[in-house]
């Protein structure tokens, strides 16, 4: 096994270039767990903590462009005003041990389809910036995932942030598990609700090969909610937005949990987030 | 630097310079610093991030040393529970009976150390989240709650 330490990013991507092979580190907390265990042996293995542009984070053309080495804990602090719901979903990330230093790059690269991240970036209509020495290209979150734990990235890339709009409504997510900390999802569910453009963006976790968006529920809620006066939609249309969001889910069952049970609890996570979030609109 | 012949890992432990030299590219820094500079104070149990009995300072932040690949750790700053100032949060673990087996005890004590500087009178919720990541089989929290109590009103 090689080791490179880029000191920026530049070199980073002809390192890249150079080791395809070669796997990406910042936080660890996926990659390290791999080695410790004897699941993966890289040939080689990029250190990026180095690069402190990637643990950084602005604004790009009303957008925010969040580096790929940000932190849950950055997140969490810096960011909860303007990403609601990821910083919710970042709170339900592990450990603060975990959370000082895991990113949402990494879980993107991961590509796990129980990411946290996941489901409030596809909530939220958000891209993934790759970079590689031909060039940077911009995908939506939605194109990104291709299957359990793959994505749509080349050997030769890096990913360099995301980006995402600030919030322009409320934002809830909501995630199963055995206990409050320290569990991978048994499926999670986050939605944002753009009041400007009365559109209501949804995301599935751990219920399907990838991330999923619930586009019927979505539409269905759009149709269905009084922007102007903001009334508290009826019973039984929160069970409809329910029922459409677990009809969207693509479930098996696992060690984690039944594709039943999983269904059943998209249908009560999705009711209730759009209950606590259109209360706040 | 690295072609399969091992990293050298040159970091501040505790204060001091340690440098290791031919450490395995894969290496974590919890085991460079168990096995390399004979600090067994961090324990090695999950090595998956898991039950926070490795928990050490990383330049400041709370980390779990078996997360951290040794050569990440060139050129930072580590506090173990043997550098640790944290006599009050020990002491009042050992008055509270919050130590049994002690396994789990020394990442308890800087996770604890770590919410009493970020938080100097946090509430049940806070403490229980805080702890959220450090494992014990032995005492069911509830005198680990009381220690975190104890060092609170005293630090």
């Amino acid at each position: 096994m090689e080791f490179f330490q880029p000191a920026t990013w530049s070199e980073a991507l002809a390192m890249k270039a150079a080791h395809p092979e070669a796997m990406p580190i910042v936080g660890g907390t996926d990659v390290m767990v791999e080695l410790n265990l004897d699941h993966r042996r890289p040939e080689a293995i990029i250190d990026l903590t180095r690069i402190s542009e990637l643990t950084q984070w602005g604004t790009d053309d009303g957008l925010l462009r969040i580096g790929a080495g940000v932190t849950y804990s950055q997140l969490i602090n810096e960011l909860g005003d303007r990403l609601p719901g990821l910083a919710i979903a970042s709170r339900t990330v592990g450990s603060p041990q975990i959370r000082n230093r895991g990113t949402v790059g990494g879980n993107l690269g991961t590509a796990s389809p129980a990411g946290d991240a996941h489901p409030p970036l596809l909530a939220s209509d958000s891209q993934v910036e790759l970079a590689s020495t031909s060039g940077v290209r911009r995908l939506a979150v939605g194109e990104f995932f291709t299957g359990p734990k793959r994505n749509a990235m080349r050997k030769d890339e890096l990913i360099a942030a995301f980006l995402v709009e600030p919030a322009r409504g409320p934002q809830q997510f909501s995630k199963v598990g055995t206990r409050n900390a320290m569990v991978i999802a048994v499926c999670s569910f986050a939605l944002a609700i753009d009041l400007e453009r009365r559109r209501v963006g949804s995301g599935i976790g751990s219920a399907g090969p990838t991330p999923l968006r619930a586009i019927e529920a979505e539409e269905f809620i759009q149709g269905e909610l009084d922007w102007e006066n903001r009334a508290r939609p009826s019973d039984a249309t929160l069970r409809r937005f329910g029922e459409l969001v677990a009809a969207a889910a693509k479930p098996i069952d696992d060690v984690r949990g039944t594709a039943t049970y999983r269904r059943h609890a998209l249908a009560v996570m999705a009711r209730r987030c759009l209950e606590w979030a259109w209360a706040a609109a | 630097m690295g072609l399969g012949r091992g990293v050298k890992v040159s970091c501040t432990v505790n204060g001091h310079k340690q440098v290791a030299d031919g450490v395995w590219e894969g290496e974590s820094l919890l085991y460079v610093l168990r096995e390399r500079f004979g600090l067994y104070g961090s324990k090695n149990a999950c090595e998956q991030g898991e039950c926070g009995s490795c928990s050490v300072y990383l330049d400041g932040t709370l980390v779990c040393a078996c997360l951290v690949l040794g050569g990440q750790a060139n050129g930072r700053s580590v506090v173990t529970i043997e550098g640790l100032e944290g006599a009050k949060v020990q002491q009042a673990y050992v008055e509270a009976g919050a130590v049994q087996c002690g396994f789990c005890t020394p990442g308890l004590v800087v996770a604890t150390h770590d919410l009493l500087h970020r938080v100097p009178h946090p509430s049940e919720a806070q403490i229980r989240e805080a702890l959220a990541g450090n494992v014990c089989r032995c005492t069911g929290y509830a005198k680990i709650i009381d220690a975190v109590n104890l060092a609170a009103g005293r630090l």
